[in-house]
Parts: structure tokens; C-alpha cells; sequence
């Protein structure tokens, strides 16, 4: 099975140094798309591998390029970011790779930066991620000496310089609007779409933000060919690549693998994360972070990949599961979720800054056996208001996803909560 | 235009609009919160849902933001569909989750978008029940009030402050729903335009803080539309009064003037009305008591008037009608100025200019639009305020084609300031020293009138070759001049501004020397001139002798009697002069509203209605003629200074003036008298106009205390007052639909209370008032102008030894007569000071705040040292109009005075 992301992470050792990286094939892609192909070639390539975005919302990255006006006559300077904001609850696969193996996204971003004639490029990087900031910082150093970053690179007459910017810890940095309005200097609030990053992005120029497992994708799309992508997957899954899937909850070995594309969840759960630990149960899991619709029971054979999770109503989100069993309570674990949410809202639009307070107050006051069966209405008006377009951006939407789905599942549990005026989970 | 289908009935709408700005333009009551139509749209509040639907097939659609949704042909969509009732009724459900529902004692109260809108949605049943989140308040300084537990974060306030006016001081701080509008601090809002937050905020966290010392709400208000005293602008306002004392001011929307906003001293300079310091009675201070009743101070006058030699001096700030009635009643040879000889020469140079062309003046709105702009010797900030506001958004225009370009619809307002970054559009001013607009300017150049003048001569050679040549230029001069004219001339609607305010006759000159040579290249180009006073123009229009000669004629015995018209003489000509004046005359009738050093000198004072008490005619400095109207029936024996004039005519049997019995007939002279004024007899609907038989009514049909206001004094209901004056009623007895807006008292319309009730009056949002706005042009330039250039160019500034070039600077609290006598202004205007270079400070051996001691025309001055980075070696800066530095002519060589032994020299100001 190959793991082309993770095959030089050996947990517990550092990173790769540039020369080590370089032994084992580093760079390789960098000088290929230098020396023998058009920007146009590497799009093209990019697109026909149907590498879809890593960071959640799975849009074909070579098309999210093609939106890139190129050319002479051409806005500049133009922008890359490698979205490493990695705060999505439940979620540390960035920093598996980040931690791992700075190199590979130096040069992913280098390849995505060529693809579209980027000026400049910046690794956003989530301000918790101390260890990752020193490595990548340390990386940055050594491609600049070694000519891959800079002016000229490698003798080919492109230029780009790439900065790390780490951020002070909001959540909504994460959506790559908000993320380039804190990079700007401003609050990080999200800008309406159109126009699109791609046309008016940073400062107004054209920008690409790509998460850093898209990014370190492409190093071993350009060596291998986008075919030998495509084949990666399994189980005839329609999407392509690796993929790394991680699970958290009390399973027996819960963590972070990179993964054949399509793997189902049920292998996923039982064969890496070796099963539920003694005495608990599964009840759900939230397939893809904090804001995806709970899977149950009935959809452990579904394939973790875009389409198959999107078909049976959640999304695959970042591949990172959360597990629920059947000693937590589903409403204390919602209302955690919500709690987080309505903090990070960044108060921009209506309905995410009082929604979502609103929603977590009622969650509480459910959880702590002072709700009332009207507080259901309140809980279902805001899954159906806080949806997609009705908020300004996908905070809120992406908050209802788990409440909405726990409210289909696990209704039964939160009348029991306000029949009962307690939480059964507790004694 | 374009079909889009609301409800499934098919309306013609302007294409590039959004739906919101669609629907509302078609008249539909649609909810919104922080979009406005100067601002246009974010999508923050989500309160303008509507349904979109994909075509006619589709029954589910799509909730969107209506001010987010550019509209296209053949469109669908829906605001009565249950969704987006629904959506919308839940969006005022959130913002109320936190709002303290205090509208019984808010000053919004009435008057409160959010209240319309809550009431609009339908929403009135509270299920939010936790604890509401709380704030602290900020002191603001003296003009607003802070309440941001009312906020529903609308971001309107910080995107009016900081994207629109420029304000540095006002944010947004915090996040989710503990988001916080204020400063980072307690302290003064330092914008001169911060009031607008009052209007903007579409609740009551801003309010109006002078009106809170005096509170009524907007239903209890008698108002009229007014036209702010202020300066020459000429800003559209709506003054309101409740028990005899005027209670504030509100803009009144002009399309072509001052649109939404206006400047902090025409919102809250209005307190000079209510100042203890009026003059209520008629003195006649040969008696005693000297408060006599009218008939006995007309009895008075007209003797002295029958045996006297008389002469009467104008002002710039009394209304055209009263001007003219003092000109008709001294006689055209015998009316003079009652202002500094310069500004008499400038304003009429001014005026000169304006009217010859080629360039034509410019609306407010008009420099908004223009995309480059060179600024000559004016500090707009603080003469005419609300044209550096106009000027701010002009620098937006060139970079706004990017956005067009780019096909981002301009409305679109984070998108668009997105992709502009910082960039402004060519804009240069050479001043004296720094202003604030500097900080939008591509260049700035900071010198002597003079070489301001030279710079300005300079651009107008590079422009064309008709221009008159300048052969000793400096390098730098060259360079800025040629990169002047080279931004001016690539623009499509460039515009040169300057002014009165420098003193500079060569400055004027050099300005219409720009405008004349761009003009030759572009028809389009504008041009805009600044006049000292509300009605410089319009006396400079009626034409006059100068003060000087009126000083003359009493002096040399032509004169004993003088009528002064709303003047005080000493800020107007220097104080030993004025003195020897009024001594020598024999009589002195002044008239006018406040007391002040001149009326001290009266021997007949009749007291003057103030605008709010009076009805007349301001020339702004574009030569736009607009009416203002009586508020409230004049307490005491206050009335209008032209009613006193035709009173005085009327006893003395003057063939023309015994006929004039009210406003119009007044307007009708001027018109036939004065061809200057044609047309400004219709800018208004006359005295007999009527609305399906009735007068429009003052007071809307909410007003309480009709008949028990002053039943503490007689609980018999008096007649309400008779207004012969106009076709308005003084009580809420009257039509309260929609008045011609020249003569509409204020805006409210079923379900909108607020000032946002505007949208109802407009053609389009944002667009004119239906009818057109009020206001006639009365200077166009002919079409077919000769292009004349003024050919004298100054010398270069050379200092003189042990002389300082004084030069005026202008304060926008301070520098005016009127606002500063209003208690909220007061507090902001400077102390005096005389601003050095340093430079010269370092040569005289003068740091900050030391008093220097210095003579003009044979005035002392002592003042302390402001020292000035901008100012040329060899200038310095005296500001002009200040309490406590009394008047010179500007620019003026100063004297520096030997300096007194330490002893002597205690710093103190001279007052």
C-alpha cells in the first residue's frame, strides 16, 4: 500500500533535512515543472489527477486554479497560501504532515506556485503549532539557500518568496477569506463571494489558498503522473489519492493514517483505530471534524470518500472522525461543540454571532435539566435558518451539521433530557 | 432597464442595481440594517432575505441576501414567500436577544430604524430568555451620546466613521457576539463629521447629545426645512422646536448637496439660537427702560432716519431678502458690505470667476464624482467642511474603474474597497501648512499664497500654451507642476477647488487659470470656490459698496446715520476703525439676533429672528439659491430683519417697500429688480400654496400637547399662529402626505419613522428627491465663453526682516461667529495661539507655548506659540474669527514686537 504523504514521517524522529529530502527524491517535482513544463502543463495535469481540496470542502484543485487570470497583462503580485490553520475540533492531520515533513509542503507549494506564476507564497499556520513553526521556519531557511525559493529558482527565470505567518488562534482563519483578511492585517471576518480569491484574493490581487495536504499532494502527482493518483484510491472510489483519516473517541488506538482514498468506515474504525474500547459502544461518529452531520450504525459501510459521505447526508470534512459512545451524552457532547462555535464566530453576520449563543444557552440548559420542550423549536428553527447562503459564511452552517444530525439520531435522548429535567448520563 | 418579477408581477427596474435598492425604489417595504445607500452593501445584518427563484418552474428557491443580489434580467423572486417572512422575522429575533428594549427612555425612540424594521417583520414575541449581554459606555466628547447595550451590530457606525469620512478613531473591537463599536479609549470622536453616526446607527446607540439636554422626541417636534448657517455650503437641514427653543438638527437629504450627511458644526452649532445672550426686545437706548415695544423702537428709527443721512451695511450672513430689503431701503448708492474689503474683493472675483467660466461650478455632489482634483490654498476640513467630505470620495474614483472593471458592482462595498487596497486617485493640495485631508492626497505642497499661487499658474502653462508662461520656476516647482497637470489632464472629470479663505486674490486667480486650461482640453472639468460666510455669494450677487467707503462716508461727513444688518463690524474690519466709526455716526440701528460688540454701540437695536425664526434666501457658493423656512412663531418681538426693514419702509411711505407684505413679494422684486436673481421667486411653492385645499403641516399628526403645552398659563386654546410666509401650518393641523420637497417640513412615511423614511421621497434610493432637489443654480457660465486667462503672476515669497507674513487659519469650531456661541461647539474650539515655523521659533527663541508679541496694523497681539512643522520660514499662522484674537486683514505683514524686559512679559491673553 502506498503512502507517498507520510512515507518519510517516522513518528518520534525529526524531519527530513533538506539534503535528506533530496536523497530520498526531494524537490524533484520542482525542478521537473521548472525545467519541462508549463504552468499551463501543471494545471492540466493537476486537474485530470481530480485532486480534490483536503481542507474540507473537496473542489477540484487544478479547476479552483484554472480561475487564476494568467498571462502578462495580469494583476500582480499574485498569491499562494498554504492553509495550515489547522483548528477544526478533532482534526491533526496538517500537523502530522507539518510536524512530519515540512520539505514536501515547501515544495507542493512551490509546484501550486509555478502553476499559477505566484509571486509570493505564505504558510498560514495555526499559532498552537509551536513544534510545526520551527520546522517549517527551519525549512523555508534551507530552500532559500538551496536556490529553490528566491529569485531565479534554479536557473529558470521564475522567482517566489515564501513567508510563515503564524496566527493568534480563531478558528475562522480556517476559511480562506477570513484567512486572508487576518494575513492583511484586518479582523478576520469572511468577504462575500464573488469575487473569488482567485480574481481579488490577497490585497485585491490573485491569490490560491490550498490546504497543506492538497499541497503536499502534488509533488508526488507531478513524479508519478495524475494516472498513478487516480489508481491510488480504492474500493472503486470516484475520488483519487491517499488520504489521511484520523479518529479520536474512545477507540483502542485512536490516530492519524494515511489511507487509500475510499477506505470504508467501518475498516477505518476497526482495522486502524482497532475497534471500541471494552465496555463502549459506537453510537456515531462525525466522519470529517466538529462540523459534519453525525454517521451511525447504519453507515459503517459507507466509503470515507466526498461523494460517498455526501450521498448519505453528511460531508467528508477534513477525514478526521470523531467518535460517539454510548457513555457520553450526545447533548453535552453537541453542546461542547456549540460552545466552541459561537466563540469563534467571528460576530460578522446576524445569524452566526446570536444564533449560535442562543443555540449553545439552550444545549446547556437541556444538559442540565432546565429545558423545556419548546427549546426543541429553538433548536430546530436555527438548523434550518443557519443553513448554507442564509449565513454569510460557513461557520454557522457547518456548526448545525452536527446538531442537526444528533437531532435526527439522537432525538429520543434530548426529550428524555427535558421529560426527565436531568441528564440520564449522569447519576 | 431590466424585467424582474416580485411576487410573480413583472416591474422595470435600472439595471446594475441590487434587489434591494430594485425593490425599495419601487416603493416596497423591504427590512434592511447595514447596507445604506451611501455605504452600499456587506451582507452583515441578513435582514433583506428574499427568494430567488431559478426560473418560473421553480417553486422551492433559494433564500438571498436582496442587497448582496445584483439584479438580472428576467429574475424571480419573492419577499411575501413564507421562508423569507420567516427568515426575516427571525433575524430581528436574534438582534432582539440582546437589546435592552429600553425604547421608552431611548432618545431613538420614534425615530428608530430598528423599531420600524421590528415592527415590519412582524416580530413581537420573546422566547430568548437568558441573560441579555451588557457593555460599558464611552464618553464621546460633547456631541454624542454611547449606549452600545442597543447595538445590533449593523457595523454601519465604523464603516460610516472609517471607510466613508476617514476617521481614524472609531472600531470595531472584539468578537462573536461580544463584538464592541467605540474608541479604544474614552475621549473625544476627533472626525468633524461624527454626528452622522447619530443618523446612521439605525438605533439609539449614538444619539444626539445636544438634544439630550433639551429632549423631545421626533413626534413632538415642529419642523421646517432649513438650510445650515454654517458656511457656504449651503448643507439642507430640518430644524426642530418644541416649547419656544430649537432642539436639533437634522440633515435633510439633497441629492445634489449634501445627500445623507452633514459636518459637526451644521448639527450641533444650532444652540446659538437658544443662547441667553439673544436680543429678545426692540432697545432704544436713548430711553429708559430701554426695552421698548416694536411700534415705539419703528417710531424711533424712522425719526432718525427721516432727519439722518443714511447709509446701511449688509451682511454675508443674513438672507438675501433681507439684504435687499436694507439695499432698497438706503438706496443701491448707499449699501455696503459689511465685510473686510479683501473678502469683498475676493468674493467678487469669486463670483467673476464662476461666472464667466468656462469651467462651470460644481454641485456637492458633482465633486464627489470627480476623479482628479487640485486643491489651491484651501483647508476645506475647516472652511467648508462638507467638501472635503465630497473630496474624500473623489479620491475613490479613479481606483473604483478597477472595480468596474473587474466586474464587481460598486455597491458592493467590502469587495470594492478590496481590491482598491489604499489606492487613491489623483488628489493635491498646496496650502499653507498641513490640513487634514493631506493624508488622501497623492501630493502635498505647503507654502506661501504666492508660491501657491506660482505653483497653481505653473500647472495651468503645462496644461495649455494659451495659459501665461512662468520662466523661473525651481526644479521642484516644475516637477510637482508638470505632475499636476499631467493627472489632470488624464482624468475624465477633473476639478480644481479653492477659495476665498487664503485672502489671496493671486490664488483665485491661479485656480481659474487651472480650470480655464484643463477646460480647454476637457469640457467636463469643474471647478469650486469656497465664500467666506452662508451668504457671501448672494451678497456679492446683489453687489454693494465696499466697508471701507461706508467707513469713509461717515468720516467725511456724507453719512451720520447707519443701519447695520446683522453684523458684528468688528470681525470684519480691525477694532480702532470700527470704534472711530461707530462714534462718529451720529446713529447707529443695528439688527440682529445675538448681542455682540457692534449691537453694544446701537442706539436702536431690534432684535432679529435667527434662522429658525426666519424666513429667507441663502446664496450657497456654488450660486445654488435655497429657501429656509420659519421653524416656530417668533417668541417676544424677534422677526425676520427684512420684516423690520419694510416695517421702517412701509412708516416712511417708500413707494416700493409699502407694498411688500410678505416673503414672496419680497422675492418678486428681487427678481424683477435683479436679473442676477431670475428664477428665485419659483424655487419654492409661493405663501398660497395649498394641498387639496390645506397647508402642509409643521407637525406630524402624532404631536402631543397640542392644546395642553401651555395650559399652565391659560387653559384657553389660543388660534394657532398665522404663518404669511409660506404654505406651512404651525401646528400638526394640515396635509401630511408628501410636500414638494422644497417646502416638505420632514421626512416620516407610513412604517418609517426614521430619517431612513428618506428612501420614500427619493426618485431611486440614493438618487434625487422626486421633482427634483430643491435649489436654483443661478450661475451657469455661457456656452460659448471666452477663455481668459489672468496674465499678473506674484513673485516668489521673500521674508522680511523682523516681520512675519501672518496668514489666516480657519478652525471648524471657532473660526465661525455663530456655531461657537452654541455650548457643545464651545467646548471644542482651540485656545489662541499664533502658529510659528520652527524655523522661526528657533530664531526667535520661542518653544511651544511661550508668548509671542507682535503688531498688525497697529493691533498688540500677544499670543502663545504653536510651533508648526508645514508652515514656510518667514510665515506664520494667526486663526482667524477665534475668540480672543481680534481681526486683521490676512495675509498681513505682522511686526515682531522688542521683546519686553522678563519682567514685563507675564503671558497673557490679550481678549
Amino acid at each position: 500500500m502506498e503512502k507517498p504523504l507520510t512515507q518519510h514521517i517516522v513518528p518520534g524522529r525529526s524531519p527530513l533535512s533538506l539534503k535528506e529530502y533530496e536523497k530520498v527524491g526531494g524537490y524533484q517535482s520542482v525542478r521537473k515543472v521548472l525545467k519541462e513544463m508549463t504552468p499551463a502543463e501543471v494545471q492540466t495535469l493537476v486537474k485530470n489527477s481530480n485532486l480534490r481540496g483536503r481542507g474540507g470542502a473537496g473542489f477540484n484543485t487544478g479547476l479552483k486554479w484554472s480561475f487564476v487570470p494568467m498571462g502578462d497583462n495580469v494583476p500582480r503580485p499574485k498569491y499562494l497560501v498554504a492553509n495550515a490553520d489547522e483548528m477544526e475540533p478533532g482534526t491533526f492531520k496538517d500537523r502530522l504532515l507539518l510536524e512530519g515533513n515540512p520539505h514536501q509542503l515547501i515544495e507542493g507549494m512551490i509546484v501550486a506556485s509555478y502553476a499559477i506564476q505566484a509571486d509570493i507564497s505564505y504558510v498560514f499556520l495555526r499559532f498552537a503549532y509551536k513544534l510545526a513553526a520551527q520546522e517549517i521556519t527551519k525549512a523555508i531557511n534551507e530552500a532559500y539557500e538551496a536556490g529553490y525559493l528566491g529569485k531565479n529558482i534554479l536557473g529558470s527565470g521564475y522567482s517566489l518568496e515564501m513567508h510563515l505567518h503564524t496566527g493568534v488562534g480563531r478558528y475562522m482563519c480556517g476559511e480562506e477569506t477570513a484567512l486572508l483578511n487576518a494575513l492583511e492585517g484586518k479582523r478576520a471576518n469572511p468577504r462575500a463571494k464573488p469575487p473569488f480569491p482567485q480574481v481579488s484574493g490577497l490585497y485585491g490581487k490573485p491569490t490560491i489558498v490550498n490546504n497543506v495536504e492538497t499541497l503536499c499532494c502534488l509533488p508526488h502527482i507531478v513524479n508519478n503522473g495524475a494516472e498513478w493518483f487516480k489508481g491510488l484510491s480504492r474500493n472503486k472510489s470516484e475520488d483519487a489519492g491517499t488520504k489521511l483519516y484520523g479518529v479520536s473517541g474512545k477507540v483502542n488506538k485512536p490516530g492519524c493514517w494515511e489511507l487509500p482514498m475510499g477506505v470504508t468506515v467501518r475498516e477505518l474504525l476497526e482495522e486502524y483505530a482497532g475497534g471500541m474500547k471494552n465496555d463502549y459502544k459506537f453510537r456515531g461518529a462525525l466522519p470529517g471534524g466538529a462540523s459534519t452531520d453525525f454517521l451511525v450504525e447504519e453507515h459503517l459501510d459507507v466509503k470515507m470518500d466526498y461523494n460517498s459521505v455526501a450521498a448519505v447526508g453528511s460531508r467528508m470534512g477534513t477525514g478526521t472522525m470523531i467518535v460517539l459512545d454510548d457513555q457520553t451524552c450526545p447533548v453535552g457532547f453537541v453542546q461542547n461543540l456549540q460552545h466552541f462555535f459561537a466563540q469563534e464566530s467571528c460576530g460578522f453576520c446576524t445569524p452566526c454571532r446570536e444564533g449560535l449563543p442562543w443555540v449553545e444557552k439552550v444545549l446547556s440548559s437541556i444538559d442540565s435539566g432546565t429545558g423545556k420542550q419548546a427549546d426543541m423549536n429553538i433548536l430546530d428553527f436555527h438548523t434550518k435558518y443557519l443553513g448554507p447562503g442564509n449565513t454569510f459564511c460557513a461557520l454557522a452552517p457547518g456548526a448545525m451539521e452536527p446538531l442537526q444530525s444528533a437531532l435526527k439520531y439522537f432525538r429520543e435522548d434530548f426529550e428524555r433530557h427535558i421529560h426527565e429535567q436531568r441528564c440520564p448520563w449522569r447519576s | 432597464m431590466v424585467t424582474i418579477f416580485i411576487d410573480n408581477v413583472p416591474y422595470e427596474v435600472k439595471p446594475g442595481k441590487n434587489l434591494l435598492e430594485a425593490c425599495l425604489t419601487l416603493g416596497m417595504n423591504l427590512p434592511y440594517f447595514c447596507w445604506h445607500p451611501a455605504m452600499g452593501s456587506v451582507g452583515a445584518c441578513r435582514q433583506c432575505a428574499v427568494k430567488v427563484f431559478k426560473d418560473e418552474a421553480d417553486t422551492k428557491g433559494k433564500l438571498t441576501m436582496s442587497c448582496m443580489e445584483p439584479v438580472r434580467d428576467g429574475m424571480r423572486l419573492s419577499i411575501n414567500e413564507a421562508d423569507a417572512v420567516e427568515f426575516r422575522g427571525h433575524i430581528i429575533e436574534w438582534l432582539m436577544t440582546n437589546h435592552p428594549h429600553d425604547c421608552a427612555v431611548c432618545d431613538e425612540g420614534g425615530s428608530c430604524h430598528l423599531q420600524d424594521m421590528t415592527v415590519m417583520t412582524g416580530h413581537n414575541y420573546r422566547r430568548y430568555e437568558y441573560q441579555k449581554r451588557t457593555y460599558r459606555n464611552q464618553y464621546l466628547g460633547p456631541f454624542l451620546n454611547h449606549e452600545m447595550n442597543r447595538c445590533i451590530q449593523c457595523y454601519r457606525c465604523v464603516r460610516y466613521y472609517k471607510d466613508y469620512a476617514g476617521g481614524h478613531d472609531l472600531d470595531v473591537f472584539a468578537a462573536h457576539n461580544h463584538i464592541y463599536f467605540g474608541r479604544s479609549e474614552d475621549g473625544v470622536l476627533e472626525s468633524e463629521f461624527s454626528g452622522n453616526l447619530a443618523e446612521v446607527c439605525p438605533t439609539g446607540v449614538f444619539t444626539d447629545k445636544t438634544l439630550k439636554q433639551h429632549y423631545t422626541r421626533k413626534w413632538d417636534l415642529t419642523m421646517a426645512p432649513s438650510v445650515c448657517q454654517h458656511c457656504s455650503v449651503g448643507c439642507n437641514i430640518t430644524a426642530g422646536e418644541r416649547y419656544g427653543t430649537l432642539r436639533n438638527i437634522l440633515n435633510r437629504y439633497n441629492g445634489e448637496v449634501n445627500g445623507y450627511f452633514l459636518c459637526d458644526r451644521g448639527r450641533f452649532g444650532y444652540e446659538f439660537v437658544n443662547n441667553p445672550g439673544r436680543v429678545r426686545k426692540a432697545l432704544v437706548r436713548s430711553q429708559l427702560p430701554e426695552a421698548v415695544n416694536p411700534v415705539t423702537a419703528i417710531q424711533e428709527a424712522v425719526a432718525i432716519l427721516r432727519t439722518g443721512r443714511v447709509i446701511g451695511i449688509g451682511s454675508p450672513r443674513a438672507s438675501l431678502e433681507s439684504n435687499y430689503a436694507l439695499r432698497t431701503l438706503v438706496g443701491e448708492e448707499n449699501f455696503h458690505h459689511g465685510v473686510a474689503d479683501n473678502d469683498h474683493d475676493l468674493a467678487d472675483l469669486a463670483l467673476k470667476i464662476l461666472r464667466d467660466g468656462p469651467a462651470r461650478t460644481f454641485s456637492l455632489k458633482e465633486v464627489e464624482t470627480a476623479d482628479a482634483v487640485f486643491i489651491l490654498g484651501e483647508d476645506l476640513t475647516n472652511t467648508a467642511p462638507m467638501l472635503a467630505l465630497a473630496v474624500r470620495q473623489s479620491v475613490r474614483q479613479q481606483p473604483l474603474q478597477q472595480v468596474a472593471a473587474a466586474k464587481i458592482p460598486l455597491w458592493q462595498d467590502a469587495a470594492a474597497r478590496e481590491l482598491i487596497q489604499d489606492q487613491k486617485g489623483p488628489l493635491f493640495i498646496a496650502t499653507f501648512t498641513d490640513t487634514k485631508l493631506d493624508e488622501v492626497a497623492t501630493a502635498t505642497y505647503h507654502a506661501s499664497p504666492d508660491t501657491i499661487a506660482r505653483l497653481g499658474f505653473a500647472v495651468a502653462h503645462y496644461l495649455s500654451d494659451n495659459a501665461p508662461e512662468m520662466n523661473d520656476l525651481t526644479e521642484d516647482e516644475q516637477v510637482l507642476a508638470q505632475r499636476i497637470a499631467m493627472a489632470l489632464r488624464s482624468a475624465k472629470k477633473p476639478m480644481v477647488i479653492s477659495g476665498c479663505s487664503s485672502g489671496s486674490e493671486a490664488i483665485l486667480k491661479a485656480a481659474a487659470n487651472v480650470a480655464t486650461a484643463l477646460f480647454e482640453q476637457n469640457p467636463a472639468t469643474g471647478i469650486s470656490l469656497t465664500v467666506p460666510e452662508c451668504n457671501s455669494m448672494g451678497l456679492a450677487m446683489i453687489g454693494g459698496h465696499k466697508l471701507e467707503s461706508a467707513f469713509e462716508a461717515v468720516q467725511n461727513g456724507y453719512a451720520d446715520t447707519v443701519i447695520i444688518l446683522e453684523n458684528d463690524l468688528y470681525r470684519h474690519a480691525c477694532k480702532t476703525k470700527v470704534e472711530e466709526f461707530l462714534n462718529t455716526a451720529k446713529q447707529v440701528i443695528v439688527l440682529d439676533h445675538t448681542h455682540h460688540a457692534t449691537t453694544e454701540k446701537a442706539a436702536i437695536l431690534l432684535p432679529a429672528g435667527a434662522f429658525s425664526e426666519a424666513d429667507g434666501t441663502l446664496v450657497n457658493h456654488e450660486g445654488r439659491a435655497q429657501r429656509f423656512y420659519q421653524v416656530y412663531p417668533t417668541p417676544e418681538d424677534i422677526q425676520e430683519s427684512w420684516r423690520w426693514l419694510t416695517d421702517l419702509g412701509t412708516v416712511m411711505a417708500h413707494p416700493q417697500m409699502i407694498n411688500w407684505h410678505n416673503i414672496d413679494d419680497i422675492k418678486q422684486a428681487i427678481a424683477q429688480e435683479l436679473a442676477q436673481f431670475k428664477g428665485i421667486e419659483g424655487i419654492t411653492p409661493s405663501a398660497n400654496f395649498r394641498v387639496a385645499g390645506q397647508k402642509i403641516a409643521r407637525e406630524s399628526h402624532r404631536f402631543s400637547g397640542r392644546t395642553a403645552m401651555f395650559a399652565n398659563q391659560s387653559v384657553h386654546e389660543p388660534k394657532p399662529p398665522e404663518d404669511p410666509d409660506s404654505p406651512l401650518s404651525y401646528t400638526m393641523e394640515g396635509f401630511h402626505g408628501e410636500a414638494p420637497a422644497p417646502v416638505n417640513p420632514f421626512f416620516w412615511y407610513p412604517g418609517w419613522n426614521s430619517a431612513q423614511s428618506v428612501n420614500k421621497y427619493q426618485e431611486e434610493v440614493g438618487g434625487h428627491l422626486h421633482h427634483g432637489d430643491p435649489g436654483l443654480r443661478l450661475i451657469e457660465p455661457p456656452k460659448e465663453s471666452i477663455k481668459h486667462y489672468f496674465t499678473v503672476i506674484p513673485e516668489h515669497f521673500q521674508p522680511i526682516r523682523n516681520h512675519l507674513y501672518m496668514l489666516p487659519l480657519y478652525h471648524i469650531f471657532g473660526s465661525e461667529e455663530q456655531s461657537t456661541q452654541a455650548p457643545a461647539i464651545a467646548q471644542r474650539v482651540p485656545e489662541p495661539y499664533v502658529a510659528l515655523s520652527r524655523a522661526d521659533a528657533l530664531e526667535l527663541d520661542k518653544q511651544e507655548g511661550q508668548v509671542l508679541t507682535f503688531s498688525i496694523e497697529g493691533i498688540v497681539y500677544q499670543l502663545q506659540v504653536r510651533i508648526d512643522d508645514n508652515l514656510t520660514k518667514g510665515t506664520a499662522g494667526l486663526p482667524k474669527g477665534l475668540r480672543g484674537v481680534p481681526f486683521a486683514e490676512m495675509p498681513a505683514w505682522a511686526i515682531l514686537n522688542k521683546e519686553e524686559p522678563s519682567w514685563k512679559n507675564q503671558p497673557q491673553i490679550i481678549s
